[in-house]
C-alpha cells in the first residue's frame, strides 16, 4: 500500500554517503559517542598513571649499581626484601628476625599500624560530627559543610607544619606551659615519635572522613527511623539497629579514603616523625634519593602497594562491603 | 495510498534495550494533520516509540519515514519534528522569551521579525507579557504552554508530546486538553501524543494506538476502541468490561449462540469475525449496557440471575457488583440514577436479574 | 539552628571539633605577627617585619610565580578533561562505566609518593625527559582530574538531561548545544572546579618534590626553608598569606558548587 513512495526512499537511503553512514553508526551506538567523549581523559589517565606504574613494576625487576642500570630481569630486589636470615631466631622477641633485611617489612608494618590508628581516630572523631551535620543542622547547612571542607583543601604542608610548631621543643605547648609555670623544662616526648605522627594525620585527614559518612547518613530515609521508633526502639537501640548499619557504606569508604593514602604519607613523618616516627614513604624517598637505588625503591613501593591492596580486599571481604552497598541502594 | 494518507510511516520498527524488547516489530501509518495518540500502561513502549520519532533513540530494526523521508540517519536536530517533554525541559538559565526563541537561531531572522514571532507565540499560548519571566517563576501549566510555543514556533511537520499533561492537576488538565486540541486544529500540524490516561486519549485524538508490551494491539478512533475492541486486552484496558468465557454453539444471521457455562446460552453479534462451531470465544459487555431489575425480564435469552455482592453510589450513577453462581468474577453493572431518590438503604444480598440485547455485547475470539 | 539545639551535646561536640580543625592552622597567622624569631609563648610584640622580608625575597617570588603559572595551566587542563569525562559518564549509558570511573578516581587512593616516583621513573629511566615545571604539571593534572570530575559530575547530575535533548530537538547541533545549554548550566561547577584544581596544584608538595627540575614551586620553597630555624618566621608569614588566599578561593568554589544543587545531592561528590 505504501510501498511506492517508501521503496524509493529506502533505495535512496541505501545509497547514502559514507559520512551519513558513519553518522548512522554513531547515532545507533550511543555508547560509542560516550567513549569518544571519554577518550581524552582516559588516554591522559592511562598515559600518566597506568604507563608509569607499569614502568615502576618493570624497574623493580632491574638492578642498579651506583649509576649503572642493569636491565636484566631479576628477582633480586624482592629477594632482598623477603630474604630469610640464617641461624636460629626467637620469633617472639623479634617477629621480623626471620628476615635478613627486616627494615622494609618492619617499617611497612609500622606504617600500617600508625596510619591504622590515625584512621580509627579520624573515623571515630568524624562520625559524631557527620551525624550532627546530617540530623541536627537544619538551617545554614551549606555554611557548615563549607566550614568542614575548607581546611581540607588548604595546604597540607602548612597544616602539618602547624603541628610541628605546636608540638616542638620550643613550640606552642611547651612555651605555653612554661610561661604558665606548669613545667620547668620543655617536654621532649611531644614531637618526633609515632604518636605525634598519628595526631597530625588524624587532624589533617578529618574532612576526608566526615564527608562520606555524612553523605550516607543524609541518604537514610527518615521514615525508616520513624518506623524503628514506631516498632518500639528507643533512640539508642534505633541508632545501633538502623542508623549505624545503614551508614556503614559511607563509614567504610571513609576508612579506606583515609587509610590508603596515609600509609604512604611522606610529609607528616618527615616533619613531625623524627627518627622513631619514620614511615615507608621516607624509605622509598631515600632509595630514590640519597641511597640511589631506584630499582629497590620501586620493589619496595610495589610490595607496599600489594600488601595494602591485600589488606583492603581482606577488610572489604570481612565486612561484606559489596552486600552492604547493594542493600544501601 | 496518497502521500497525505501516510505522512508518518513506521515499518517493522523494533527497539531492544539489552534483552528487553521495548518496541517489538511495530508497523503503522499516521495521516497528515492527524491528532494521533499512543496509549498504554507505563513500560508499554509508547515513549520509546515517540523518542524514536524525535531521534533520541534509533530503532534496533526497521525504519521510520516522515513525509517520505527515511529517518534513521537523521539526527534529532535535523528532523522535521519537535517535542514537548514530559517535564517540559524549560531552560532554567533563559527567560520565557529566550526559551521560545531558542530554536529560531538558525533561521537568522531580523530582530524585529524574531520579536514579532515570539510575541505572536506568547499570544497563542495566552501568556502575553510573560516574556521576561524566568522558568522558576512559572506555574506547571504556564511551563507547559511555553514548551508548546517553543516547539511550535519552529513550524515542525510533526509535534511530539510526551505525556505533557501528566504533571498538571485535574481541572487544569481538562482545560489544557481542549486548548491543545484547539491549537492543533488551528495550526494543522500532525500531533503525536503519548499518554497513559485513556480518558485523555479518547477525548482528544482522531485515532489512538493502544500499546502493550512493545506491541500495537489496535489502532482506531475513540468510538471504535470503546465499542468494538478487537482483543481482550484492549477491551480490558479501555474502560471497564465484563468477560464471559464460552464456546460457539451455532451461528445464524450474523449472530452466534455461545455456550457460556453457568450463564447458559448467550446470543451475541459476530461482527467481522468468522467463527465455526466449538471455537473458544469470550463474550464481553460494558457495565452500562447491562440492564438490572428485580424481576425476570420478558426475554428468551441473555438473562442471568444473580445476587448483589457489593454496591457503590457515585452520584450520577451507581455501580453494582453482582455475584452469579458458578462465575469466579462478579459482574459489574452501572445504573444511571435518573430518578431523584433519597433512599440510601442497602440492596446488598438481594436477588436481581441482569439482561442485555444481543448487539450490546461483543464477541472476542479466544477464551 | 534552633535555640534548643544549642544545649545539645552534639552541638558542643561540633564546636569543639571545629576548634580542633581550625586551631592549629590559625596559629600560623598569629605568630606571623609576633616580633620574635622563636615561635613560642609568650607573644612578644606586633610586627610586619616578616611580611616585609617575604616580599623582598627574590627566590620566594620566583617560586610564587611558578606556582601561579602552574596552577592556572593545571586547573584549565584538568577541568577541560573533567568536563568531557563528566558529560560522558552522566549522559551516556556506557558499558564498563564503573571500572572506567574507578580508573579515573584511582589517584585518590594511591599514595601520592607512589604516583610521584612512578612519574619520575618513566621520565628519567625510560624516556629521558628533563624534570621541569611541565613534569610537575603532568603530576598535578593526574591528581586534579578526579576532583574536577567529581565536582562536574555532581553539577551535571543536578540538571535534567532533557534540557540537552530539548536543544537538539530545537535544531541545535551537539557543539552548539554544549555552548548554549550545558556550559551555562554547568558554569558554577566549572568555575568551582577551576578554583579547586588551582588550589590543589598550588598547595601540592609531594609530587612537586619528586618531579621538580631547577624551577621550584612555593611548597618546595617552603619545605626547603623549614630546616633553618631563623627562616621560620618568614615561612609563617608566607604560610599565612597562602592560607588566607586558599581559604578565600576554596570557600568561593565550595559555595559555587554546592549552590543550586539538590540537597540530597549535596556532598554526593566529596
Amino acid at each position: 500500500m505504501v510501498s511506492a513512495t517508501d521503496k524509493a526512499t529506502v533505495d535512496r537511503s541505501e545509497r547514502s554517503t559514507l559520512l551519513s553512514r558513519v553518522r548512522g553508526v554513531f547515532l545507533r551506538h550511543e555508547a560509542l559517542r560516550g567513549y569518544l567523549l571519554l577518550s581524552p581523559t582516559l588516554l591522559v589517565m592511562l598515559g600518566m598513571m597506568i604507563v608509569p606504574l607499569t614502568a615502576l613494576i618493570i624497574l623493580s625487576f632491574w638492578t642498579q649499581d651506583y649509576f649503572e642500570l642493569d636491565r636484566t630481569f631479576t628477582l633480586a630486589n624482592y629477594a632482598a626484601i623477603f630474604a630469610l636470615a640464617e641461624g636460629p631466631i626467637d620469633l617472639l622477641a623479634d617477629p621480623f628476625g626471620a628476615f635478613a633485611n627486616p627494615i622494609y617489612l618492619a617499617l611497612l608494618l609500622k606504617s600500617i599500624e600508625m596510619s591504622l590508628s590515625a584512621t580509627i581516630a579520624v573515623v571515630l572523631l568524624a562520625y559524631p560530627m557527620a551525624y550532627f551535620l546530617a540530623f541536627r543542622v537544619t538551617k545554614n547547612k551549606l555554611v557548615w559543610l563549607i566550614l568542614i571542607t575548607v581546611p581540607f583543601w588548604t595546604s597540607y604542608l602548612l597544616r602539618v607544619f602547624a603541628w610541628k610548631v605546636i608540638l616542638g621543643y620550643n613550640g606552642v605547648i611547651n612555651s605555653g606551659l612554661m610561661s604558665l609555670g606548669l613545667i620547668d623544662k620543655p617536654l621532649e616526648f611531644l614531637l618526633y615519635n609515632p604518636a605525634s605522627v598519628t595526631i597530625t594525620l588524624a587532624h589533617a585527614w578529618a574532612a576526608f572522613a566526615i564527608l562520606p559518612i555524612y553523605v550516607s547518613l543524609e541518604k537514610i530515609d527518615r521514615s525508616l527511623l520513624e518506623a524503628a521508633t514506631d516498632l518500639g526502639d528507643g533512640p539508642v537501640r534505633r541508632f545501633f539497629r538502623v542508623t549505624l548499619p545503614l551508614s556503614m557504606p559511607g563509614t567504610i569508604a571513609a576508612t579506606l579514603l583515609v587509610f590508603i593514602p596515609t600509609v604512604g604519607d611522606y610529609v607528616t613523618p618527615t616533619l613531625v616523625g623524627g627518627t622513631s616516627g619514620i614511615m615507608i614513604g621516607n624509605i622509598i624517598q631515600s632509595l630514590f634519593g640519597k641511597a640511589n637505588n631506584a630499582p629497590l625503591g620501586a620493589a619496595v613501593s610495589i610490595t607496599s602497594m600489594l600488601i595494602i591492596t591485600l589488606l583492603v580486599c581482606a577488610f572489604l571481604w570481612l565486612v561484606g562491603y559489596g552486600r552492604m552497598r547493594r542493600q544501601g541502594t | 495510498m496518497s502521500g497525505s494518507e501516510s505522512f508518518i510511516s513506521i515499518r517493522d520498527v523494533s527497539k531492544h534495550f539489552g534483552p528487553v524488547r521495548a518496541v517489538d516489530q511495530v508497523s503503522f501509518d499516521i495521516k497528515r494533520g492527524e491528532f494521533f495518540s499512543l496509549l498504554g500502561p507505563s513500560g508499554c513502549g509508547k515513549t520509546t516509540l515517540l523518542r524514536m520519532l524525535a531521534g533520541f533513540e534509533v530503532p534496533t530494526k526497521g525504519e521510520l519515514f516522515i513525509d517520505g523521508q527515511a529517518m534513521s540517519t537523521v539526527p534529532p536536530n535535523a528532523r522535521p519534528t519537535n517535542m514537548v517533554f514530559q517535564n517540559y525541559a524549560i531552560f532554567p538559565h533563559l527567560d520565557v522569551r529566550g526559551n521560545i526563541a531558542y530554536g529560531l537561531r538558525k533561521a537568522r531572522l531580523p530582530k524585529a521579525e524574531l520579536d514579532a514571532t515570539v510575541d505572536q507565540a506568547l499570544e497563542m499560548i495566552k501568556l502575553p507579557g510573560y516574556g521576561s519571566r524566568r522558568a522558576d517563576q512559572l506555574s506547571g501549566g504556564q511551563r507547559q504552554r511555553v514548551a508548546l510555543a517553543r516547539a511550535l514556533v519552529r513550524r515542525p511537520k510533526v509535534l511530539l508530546l510526551d505525556e505533557p499533561l501528566g504533571a498538571l492537576d485535574k481541572k487544569l488538565r481538562e482545560e489544557m486538553q481542549l486548548e491543545l486540541r484547539q491549537i492543533q486544529q488551528t495550526v494543522g500540524i500532525t500531533f503525536v501524543f503519548v499518554t497513559h490516561d485513556q480518558e485523555e486519549a479518547l477525548t482528544m485524538s482522531d485515532r489512538i494506538a493502544v500499546m502493550s508490551k512493545g506491541k500495537v494491539l489496535q489502532i482506531d478512533d475513540a468510538t471504535r476502541l470503546y465499542e468494538a475492541p478487537t482483543c481482550r486486552e484492549v477491551a480490558d484496558f479501555i474502560g471497564t468490561m465484563n468477560f464471559f468465557d464460552g464456546a460457539v454453539a451455532t451461528v445464524e444471521n450474523g449472530h452466534a449462540a455461545v455456550d457460556a457455562g453457568p450463564l447458559g446460552t448467550l446470543w451475541v453479534g459476530t461482527g467481522e469475525h468468522a467463527l465455526g462451531p466449538r471455537a473458544p470465544v469470550t463474550v464481553a459487555i460494558r457495565p452500562e449496557k447491562v440492564q438490572i431489575g428485580w424481576d425476570r425480564p420478558d426475554q428468551p435469552y441473555n438473562v442471568v440471575e444473580g445476587r448483589i455482592g457489593a454496591e457503590a453510589y457515585l452520584g450520577d450513577r451507581s455501580h453494582y457488583y453482582v455475584e452469579v453462581p458458578g462465575l469466579a468474577r462478579r459482574v459489574a453493572v452501572a445504573y444511571q440514577n435518573m430518578a431523584r431518590s433519597l433512599d440510601n438503604s442497602s440492596d446488598q444480598g438481594r436477588t436481581v436479574w441482569l439482561s442485555w440485547p444481543p448487539d450490546s455485547a461483543i464477541l472476542l475470539p479466544g477464551a | 539552628m534552633s535555640k534548643a539545639a544549642r544545649g545539645d551535646p552534639l552541638f558542643v561536640y561540633a564546636i569543639v571539633y571545629l576548634i580542633f580543625l581550625y586551631g592549629p592552622v590559625l596559629l600560623l597567622p598569629l605568630f606571623s605577627f609576633n616580633d620574635s624569631i622563636y615561635i613560642a609563648f609568650p607573644l612578644k610584640g606586633f610586627t610586619f617585619e616578616w611580611y616585609r622580608q617575604m616580599v623582598q625575597n627574590g627566590s620566594l617570588m620566583d617560586a610564587l610565580q611558578n606556582s601561579v603559572k602552574l596552577g592556572i595551566v593545571v586547573a584549565a587542563i584538568s577541568t577541560g578533561l573533567g568536563i568531557f569525562a563528566a558529560k560522558a559518564v552522566t549522559r551516556y549509558d556506557l558499558p564498563g562505566k564503573g571500572p572506567i570511573t574507578g580508573l579515573i578516581m584511582l589517584p585518590l587512593v594511591v599514595p601520592s609518593i607512589i604516583l610521584g616516583i612512578a612519574l619520575l621513573v618513566i621520565a628519567r629511566k625510560f624516556l629521558d625527559i628533563q624534570l621541569s615545571l611541565y613534569t610537575i604539571g603532568a603530576g598535578h593534572v593526574l591528581i586534579c582530574v578526579p576532583f574536577a570530575m567529581l565536582v562536574l559530575v555532581s553539577r551535571l547530575e543536578g540538571f535534567d538531561r532533557n534540557l540537552e535533548e530539548a536543544s537538539f530537538d530545537l535544531g541545535e547541533s551537539g557543539w552548539s548545544t554544549f555552548w548554549r545549554v550545558t556550559f551555562p548550566l554547568a558554569l558554577p561547577g566549572i568555575v568551582a572546579s577551576l578554583l579547586l584544581c588551582f588550589t590543589i596544584s598550588f598547595d601540592e608538595f609531594v609530587l612537586a618534590f619528586f618531579l621538580a627540575g631547577n624551577e621550584t614551586t612555593l611548597p618546595i620553597f617552603i619545605f626547603s626553608q623549614l630546616r633553618f630555624p631563623n627562616r621560620l618566621p618568614g615561612v609563617l608569614a608566607l604560610g599565612s598569606c597562602i592560607l588566607v588566599f586558599s581559604f578565600l578561593i576554596v570557600t568561593l568554589s565550595e559555595w559555587l558548587r554546592r549552590r543550586g544543587v539538590q540537597p540530597t545531592k549535596q556532598g554526593a561528590a566529596i
